[in-house]
């Protein structure tokens, strides 16, 4: 099969560029679960955007400031200063396009506070902001039917890309089990975070960095790839999204003493300090005994919102507490505790979203990547809520423009196509015809606590070393894993050993480059190295895999614009 | 806990129908039958098969029958379906069947896209900002918006079960979202299409596509309201409205042998068909005539109630509402 250019997930980023490219060129896009289901739509508070309905005297360079403090200055500024100053024009384009928005007295876009930005500019739709917009991009999608091809329920296996440019995809056929390659000249890859190696996570089944792993299997570098973000408020045991909206809308988190602990830590921001503080705050005071019950949650209280607010503003978030926990906030406080929420690293890329391999910014041709999976960076080292589905936008509609731009002058490269669909067929058979019997339950579970509880909130040097053995030694194991379904029809328990091969690569990457950035910044914290380190980790990680398998890093310097790095505080 | 799982299995390649297989299964309190069936998976049966994604009510994979109704097994709580210690799972209804509970939503997704769900604004107008809506516009376009299509009532829907080619809730409850939007100038044309053939008249109110949504959507709620909208843009060239303004020509009495406040059920099916609809008044026969052998047909002047304020009020309500 060819296509123009092929684009892998649906989630906002993915459609965004679609909807650029349909009609005017032959697009594609490849997507694992249909596109509405894609996690995009979980997200719940809303879009960040200096559109000043609320505070009139919000604009776009204060929300600039916002994100580089969020981002504890690793985020790159001229990056920032493009979404920041493209993010109104995004959102109301939304608007335009069909987004249900809630709305204020006038009838504008409603806004509410959240956490890091000194003005209330997040846009939203109740508690259902990701849903509304991914809704929205889906109806286009189908609107622009005759000339969107949508490979609904296949499996990327791998990029094909030689000589520094792409060239297409391996796909499986999820229904069929079988291989197909789309050939293309030029590949899109919007494929979602990597928060699925964690315990408690609030991440999707589908969130196993595929298209992450598929680039940095063919040499291309993954940058900050250690730079992921605890969410503060996750349903305790299960890891399920509470909003950050809870506390937007004056949610007062407490331990088991009942005091609002946030006084000791952020006492100007309180709840509303960034979810890094927030994370490490709450993470303390159960390390510290001061759990409800000594146990390892803490409360949200939204009781004295009152239920009208509560039904208004945060009906998703009141019916998840009552559907898994059994919880029903308007009455009780819900337990909660950190979550792996969303992955800053990702597969580098220019501001055009075009990836680029090295330090010096050399573009990789043919291939681009938006969104969560790769990394511009705007978010540095933690993101401030509401920016992720802004950068999903705002770069999901860059990347668009780029590769409209890109493919009239490209060429469809060589592809061997018998060649690619046998190489991906003898590893799929390989892996089923494994006669030995690891358990790919039991490395999944393994990794995830490791991953969770080594590697997590609080690291240092000896829990990363014990979590980067015990990876390694999951890895080995792989290779042996026995799968029961010898099927080709839907077989989901060979996807899933896929994805636990995604899974295992990756956190090698994320463990290795914790270990290496010695300092604490943003989301990053080392116990053993409690002080952000401007002098020596200024700078981003870009992690290689060698032709042996091997890990290697370089560095590349962050780019300061306009604010010069200060003390965080808040 | 020990608990019994009766799931319904079915490759294509082995089986001819779906067959019940149990499995036993030891779960700690408050799981969701979606944990449970990953237990099944990853430490029993590794090819028991079935879609899931976001496991937090958000994303619509993970929806399937338990005990007989459409569900999303990750917010169901074990304890609420288990009956004597055992829950069946099986596939949603409606669907072809893929393997276990994996089904073939191509024919949903087709249907959605026959009401054209994408809005259609007024594209003569430029705007520098948002196009406004009032909280009251946007309250009229909330609940069909948490709308996940998720196919639960797609699934449990009795119309479909012996229509196909019936456009279903979802994609219903889907049109209402732009009919009500007060950006979108397309409702005349779109209710033109939602009244006719396998559109929302064919909708036989048996409330099941709500009972089974998991979120506020509330397809029968909404296909209400788009009859409503169908019958205040005055949209009467259908069987369904016909049908409408027969009952309320006969009730008050508006022609010979009506009236009286009852239902004049000879008058009803032939304005309902179209009285110059002679092949539409054909096919009345064969009924009229099976209901005449059984003894079934309606007497032909109907009986007056002398007194009937109460059907008068709503009557005069109905006027002022359709004012």
């Amino acid at each position: 099969m060819t296509h123009d250019v092929v684009i892998v997930g649906a989630g906002l980023a993915g459609l965004n560029a679609a909807i650029q490219l349909a009609g005017k060129v032959d697009v594609a896009i490849v997507t694992k679960v249909y596109p509405s289901r894609s996690h995009s739509g979980a997200a719940q508070g809303g879009v960040a955007a200096a559109v000043a309905n609320l505070e009139s005297d919000d604009t776009p360079e204060l929300h600039m400031y916002d994100t580089i403090k969020g981002s504890d200055y690793l985020g790159d500024q001229d990056a920032i200063e493009i979404m920041v100053n493209e993010a109104p024009e995004t959102v109301i384009e939304m608007e335009r396009l069909g987004c249900v928005f809630s709305r204020d007295e006038e009838g504008r876009i409603a806004q509410r506070a959240f956490g890091g930005h000194s003005r209330k500019r997040s846009c939203y739709a109740a508690d259902r902001t990701g849903h509304s917009l991914l809704h929205a991009l889906f109806e286009q999608s189908m609107k622009h039917d005759a000339n969107l091809t949508v490979y609904s329920e296949y499996f990327l296996l791998s990029l094909i890309y030689k000589e520094g440019v792409a060239r297409g995809v391996v796909m499986m056929n999820i229904l069929t089990g079988d291989i197909e390659v789309i050939r293309a000249k030029a590949v899109l890859f919007a494929t979602g975070g990597y928060g699925r190696a964690f315990e408690i996570t609030s991440n999707a089944f589908a969130n196993t960095g595929d298209g992450i792993v598929a680039a940095y299997r063919q040499g291309i570098p993954l940058q900050d790839m250690e730079c992921v973000q605890f969410h503060p408020t996750g349903l305790y045991g299960v890891g399920i999204l509470v909003s950050e909206a809870a506390r937007g809308e004056g949610g007062y988190l407490l331990n088991g003493k009942g005091e609002r602990f946030m006084e000791k830590y952020a006492p100007s921001k309180m709840e509303l300090a960034p979810r890094d503080i927030v994370s490490r705050s709450e993470q303390t005071e159960i390390n510290e005994g001061r759990g409800i019950n000594g146990e390892n949650y803490v409360h949200i209280d939204l009781r004295h919102l009152g239920r009208e607010t509560i039904l208004e503003r945060l009906p998703q978030i009141r019916q998840l507490g009552i559907d898994f926990l059994g919880i029903d906030c308007i009455e009780e406080p819900l337990p909660i505790q950190p979550t792996a929420h969303y992955s800053m690293g990702g597969i580098p890329v220019n501001h055009d979203c075009q990836v680029v391999v090295d330090q010096s910014g050399t573009p990789a041709r043919g291939f681009f990547s938006a969104g969560e999976c790769a990394c511009v960076s705007v978010h540095g080292a933690n993101r401030l809520g509401t920016n992720s589905l802004l950068e999903a936008l705002v770069f999901g509609k860059r990347a668009g423009k780029a590769i409209l731009k890109y493919v009239q002058s490209a060429e469809f490269e060589d592809v061997n196509e018998n060649e690619e669909i046998a190489n991906a067929r003898k590893s799929l058979d390989d892996l089923l015809s494994s006669a030995s019997t690891e358990s790919a339950n039991e490395i999944r579970t393994s990794l995830k606590e490791t991953m969770m509880w080594k590697c997590g909130v609080f690291r240092d040097k000896e829990k990363l070393e014990q979590a980067l053995e015990t990876v390694l030694e999951l890895s080995a194991r792989y290779k042996n894993i026995r799968i029961a379904d010898k099927g080709k029809v839907f077989n989901t328990e060979l996807q899933e050993a896929l994805e636990l091969g995604n899974l295992l690569e990756f956190s090698e990457v994320i463990v290795r480059g914790a270990l290496a950035r010695e300092e604490s910044r943003g989301a990053h914290f080392r116990t053993d190295f409690p002080k952000r380190d401007d002098e020596q980790w200024m700078k981003h990680t870009l992690a290689y895999k060698g032709p042996d398998g091997s890990l290697q890093f370089k560095y590349k310097p962050v780019i300061i614009t306009r604010y010069q790095p200060e003390e965080r505080k808040y | 806990m020990k608990a019994r799982f009766l799931i319904s299995r079915f490759d294509l390649q082995l089986d001819t129908t779906p067959r019940l297989q149990e499995y036993s299964v030891d779960v700690p309190k408050g799981s969701t039958v979606l944990e449970c069936l990953n237990i099944i998976k990853w430490t029993q049966d590794g090819t028991l098969t079935f879609r899931m994604s976001c496991r937090s009510a958000i994303c619509g994979s993970c929806a399937m029958r338990l005990n007989g109704h459409a569900k999303l097994a990750c917010k169901t709580q074990l304890s609420d379906v288990l009956i004597d210690g055992a829950v069946t799972v099986e596939p949603l209804g409606n669907f072809k069947v893929i393997k276990d509970l994996v089904v073939d939503m191509e024919p949903f997704w087709a249907s959605l896209k026959r009401v054209k769900p994408w809005l259609k604004p007024d594209e003569s107008v430029e705007y520098e900002r948002e196009r406004l809506q009032s909280i009251e516009g946007y309250k009229k376009i909330e609940d069909a918006s948490t709308c996940i299509l998720c196919a639960s009532c797609y699934s449990d829907c009795n119309v479909l079960s012996v229509d196909e080619r019936f456009l279903g809730p979802a994609t219903l409850a889907k049109a209402q979202r732009f009919v009500y939007d007060s950006r979108d100038c397309d409702a005349e044309e779109r209710l033109e299409y939602l009244g006719g053939a396998n559109g929302v008249w064919d909708c036989t109110h048996c409330a099941e596509c709500s009972t089974r949504c998991p979120t506020d959507a509330k397809p029968l709620e909404r296909i209400t309201e788009l009859k409503a909208a169908s019958m205040a843009h005055r949209i009467h060239g259908n069987n369904g409205a016909r049908h409408v303004l027969a009952f309320r020509e006969s009730i008050p009495g508006k022609y010979p042998g009506t009236g009286g406040g009852m239902i004049n059920e000879n008058y009803i099916p032939l304005r309902s068909v179209g009285i110059f609809n002679i092949s539409g008044l054909l096919d009345l026969i064969p009924v009229g005539l099976r209901m005449f052998m059984r003894g079934k047909q309606p007497p032909m002047m109907p009986h007056y109630i002398k007194k009937f304020p109460e059907i008068r009020k709503m009557f005069s309500r109905f006027k002022e509402y359709l004012k």
